[in-house]
């Protein structure tokens, strides 16, 4: 069984939790307690309907009180062909950073539009984040269908509107589904209201949406996480390298470098569970032992001599600041990408990308929350990555204060 | 089951170890929170997948609450035998006694909300800079909103306005002294995932999973709470015995056992796939008390 990972976006009112608590309810994903829990609330908070599906996403006080999503909601239910975790991101634009978050990791972005108000400044700007962040599949889901009579002139139109919009954004693949998550058209079942609709439900389509993977020809990528050294009297030399395997496949008896060092050795032996393997596939958690007593350290890179990352101690990337204190020039950071982390300065804001257009903006050097800015970084270790295009795995990265912690940017690398 | 059918926890297995390895390599102090239930049951098990040959980079701790289930001391402390590794005992009767705090009272009285004093002292006292828990983001809904490093201030509490951000697979460990972060490995299983992952792996689990008989008090909502000296029953309590199992474990004060014939792994998974209530409604008491009850006891430093 394959599992999907998908995120849901939004307008604060586009009714995006209203539409994951449809797809939970509809598919029987809910338990009895749950619902009663819910029915009690529904009635508290006065919802205009029976059971106000939205509850079962907001899951903090606040967020119930005020009746907004504030902070990704992981969901998570599955059918009999698929499993499926949901990162339910807020639409408020003061918690964008927190898309950000739920996107990260996705296969496929929900973005949700009010068949009302057609394309909004917030469906632009999410996905311009969903082409930034290189999500394989955007599903643009009009919702609110009941409220425009189930038009579809209003549907067409809209989707017209947003293909000439998003043709700049080089998205991978796009698709449109009419829906009413209140009234539930199109959720689970095919809407008996749209018959102009030839498409397939949301539920049908997630199950049966082809789910892009890393591509397996992509070069391979291997971090060091932690080193394994028992230290005891029949492991004596015992020095395994942990990590997992990023992109490609590792085998046995490969010529690698370690990087940033730039020192060649074989791959001597690959561990999965303490067993030996001869191949070590994409995401498999290993042991590698290098031939040679070679110096590597914890975020070193292990990768094969004839597929190269660049590694300097310079890049441009696009980031989105996440931090509500805004950029400070010269600012000392940290840049973690996977397990390597070091210090940073973010030399050269750019430009600033236009969330409408998605243009290059002339910069004033200034970054506050939610800007996305094409930056130049110099960093004082030297780091080995990938473009982003190329490799999601070695090509994405963190900054973080070094004095709060906090984590206040995130990076995909050009 | 066939292979295919469990491709997914490979995945989960994959995620849940590489964070193990980060709290690793990220951390001077970790520590692994272990209960003797089945989602920490599950932690040691990846644990050994993540670190063997070595020796784990943590030691266990078990906040031992004084209402524990006999068989799941039993089981942890054959555990720790088995595997060879450090356990760090602490118990609440201990801080009760040290702080002069009260003690729970009632007809079944819950020593959940104490626990948090004892955990907090435990992290104090051995300077733990992370504590990795096995909290799954399917329980509840404010754990739901939680990171999988979620940072907390030297009191133990939980913000959940100030997250930071978590991207990708990077995760930022970086904290001030006295702050800890506590860690979810298993954020993104759920109670069938477990279970499944139980089974695929041939976990052995405390006996009081499977199905037993069992001496119990029916509550006034119509839940099964097994009878031990820790309850104060009133004469007009009725002692019934029935066939019982439990699906989560916690105290033997506030966990109700399931009515359940299942003693093969399979039909527990079966019976969990029919099963109309989640797993912390039908067995936790403590989640009854408010809307926000995980909420707030979060906030206030429990894992």
């Amino acid at each position: 069984m394959e599992l999907l990972r998908f995120f849901t976006a939004g307008n604060v009112d586009d009714g995006k939790s209203t539409l994951i608590g449809r797809l939970l309810y509809d598919s029987n994903s809910i338990s009895t307690d749950i619902i009663e829990t819910l029915t009690k609330q529904s009635k508290t908070t006065g919802g205009d309907t029976k059971i106000d599906l939205a509850l079962l996403t907001d899951g903090l006080r606040a967020e119930r009180e005020q009746g907004i999503t504030i902070d990704v909601a992981y969901k998570y239910f599955s059918t009999n062909k698929r499993k499926f975790i949901i990162a339910d991101t807020p639409g408020h634009i003061q918690y964008t950073r927190n898309m950000f978050t739920g996107a990260s990791n996705a296969n496929l972005a929900i973005i949700l539009v009010d068949a009302r108000n057609g394309i909004t400044d917030q469906t632009k700007r999410h996905s311009i984040i969903s082409a930034i962040l290189g999500i394989p599949h955007v599903l643009v889901c009009i919702n609110k269908m009941d409220l425009v009579d189930y038009s579809e002139a209003t549907y067409k139109q809209i989707e017209a509107d947003y293909l000439t919009f998003a043709k700049q954004l080089n998205l991978k693949e796009v698709s449109f589904i009419p829906a009413s998550a209140l009234a539930g058209d199109n959720v689970v079942a095919k809407s008996e209201k749209m018959l102009w609709y030839k498409g397939k439900p949301l539920l049908e389509f997630l199950e049966t949406t082809e789910i892009a993977e890393l591509k397996k020809t992509e070069a391979s990528r291997f971090q060091v996480q932690y080193i394994i050294r028992p230290q005891t009297d029949e492991l004596h030399d015992y020095r395994g390298f942990a990590g997992r395997v990023v992109s490609g496949v590792y085998k046995k008896g490969e010529r690698v470098v370690v990087l940033p060092s730039g020192i060649e050795t074989t791959i001597d032996k690959i561990e999965v569970h303490q067993k030996e393997v001869e191949i070590a596939e994409t995401n498999t958690p290993v042991v590698l032992h290098l031939k040679d007593d070679v110096d590597v350290s914890r975020g070193n890179s292990i990768v094969p001599i004839a597929h190269l990352p660049k590694t300097n101690k310079e890049l441009t990337a696009t980031i989105c600041w996440m931090d509500s204190a805004a950029f400070i020039p010269g600012q000392k950071i940290l840049l973690q990408q996977n397990s390597f982390r070091t210090k940073a300065v973010v030399k050269e804001v750019i430009s600033k990308i236009d969330i409408h257009s998605f243009a290059a903006l002339e910069s004033d050097g200034s970054m506050k929350l939610n800007d996305i800015c094409k930056v130049l970084i110099k960093t004082a270790e030297p780091i080995s990555y990938d473009s982003y295009v190329d490799n999601r795995g070695s090509g994405a990265f963190i900054l973080i204060n070094e004095n709060t912690n906090n984590t206040i940017a995130a990076g995909t690398i050009d | 089951m066939s292979k295919q059918d469990t491709d997914y926890l490979d995945e989960l297995e994959a995620e849940a170890i590489y964070i193990m390895r980060e709290v690793a390599g990220q951390f001077e102090r970790p520590a692994l929170l272990f209960s003797g239930g089945k989602d920490s049951i599950c932690l040691i098990h990846l644990a050994l997948k993540a670190f063997r040959p070595g020796k784990f980079p943590f030691p266990l701790v078990h906040i031992d609450t004084g209402h524990n289930f006999p068989e799941a001391l039993k089981y942890r402390d054959d555990m720790v035998q088995l595997i060879n590794e450090k356990l760090i005992v602490r118990k609440v009767e201990d801080t009760i006694k040290v702080k002069k705090l009260q003690d729970a009272k009632g007809k079944f009285p819950s020593r959940n909300a104490l626990q948090t004093y004892t955990l907090l002292d435990v992290i104090e006292e051995f300077e733990f800079d992370s504590c990795i828990g096995g909290a799954r983001r399917d329980e509840e809904k404010a754990r739901a909103k939680e990171r999988i490093f979620s940072v907390r201030d030297e009191f133990g509490q939980w913000d959940p306005k100030m997250q930071r951000p978590e991207l990708w697979n990077i995760y930022n460990g970086k904290i001030n002294k006295g702050e800890n972060v506590r860690v979810f490995p298993i954020s993104n299983w759920t109670e069938l995932d477990v279970w499944n992952y139980i089974k695929r792996e041939n976990i052995q689990l405390p006996s009081i999973y499977f199905t037993h008989e069992r001496e119990c008090v029916v509550t006034e909502s119509g839940q099964l709470m097994s009878n031990s000296e820790y309850l104060q029953l009133d004469a007009t309590d009725k002692l019934v015995t029935k066939k019982v199992r439990y699906r989560t474990v916690g105290d033997m004060t506030c966990t109700a056992a399931i009515e359940s014939e299942a003693y093969k792994i399979d039909d527990i998974i079966n019976e969990i796939k029919e099963a109309k209530i989640s797993e912390r409604g039908a067995t936790r008491m403590d989640d009854k008390i408010s809307e926000a009850a995980m909420e707030d006891r979060k906030k206030g430093g429990y894992f």
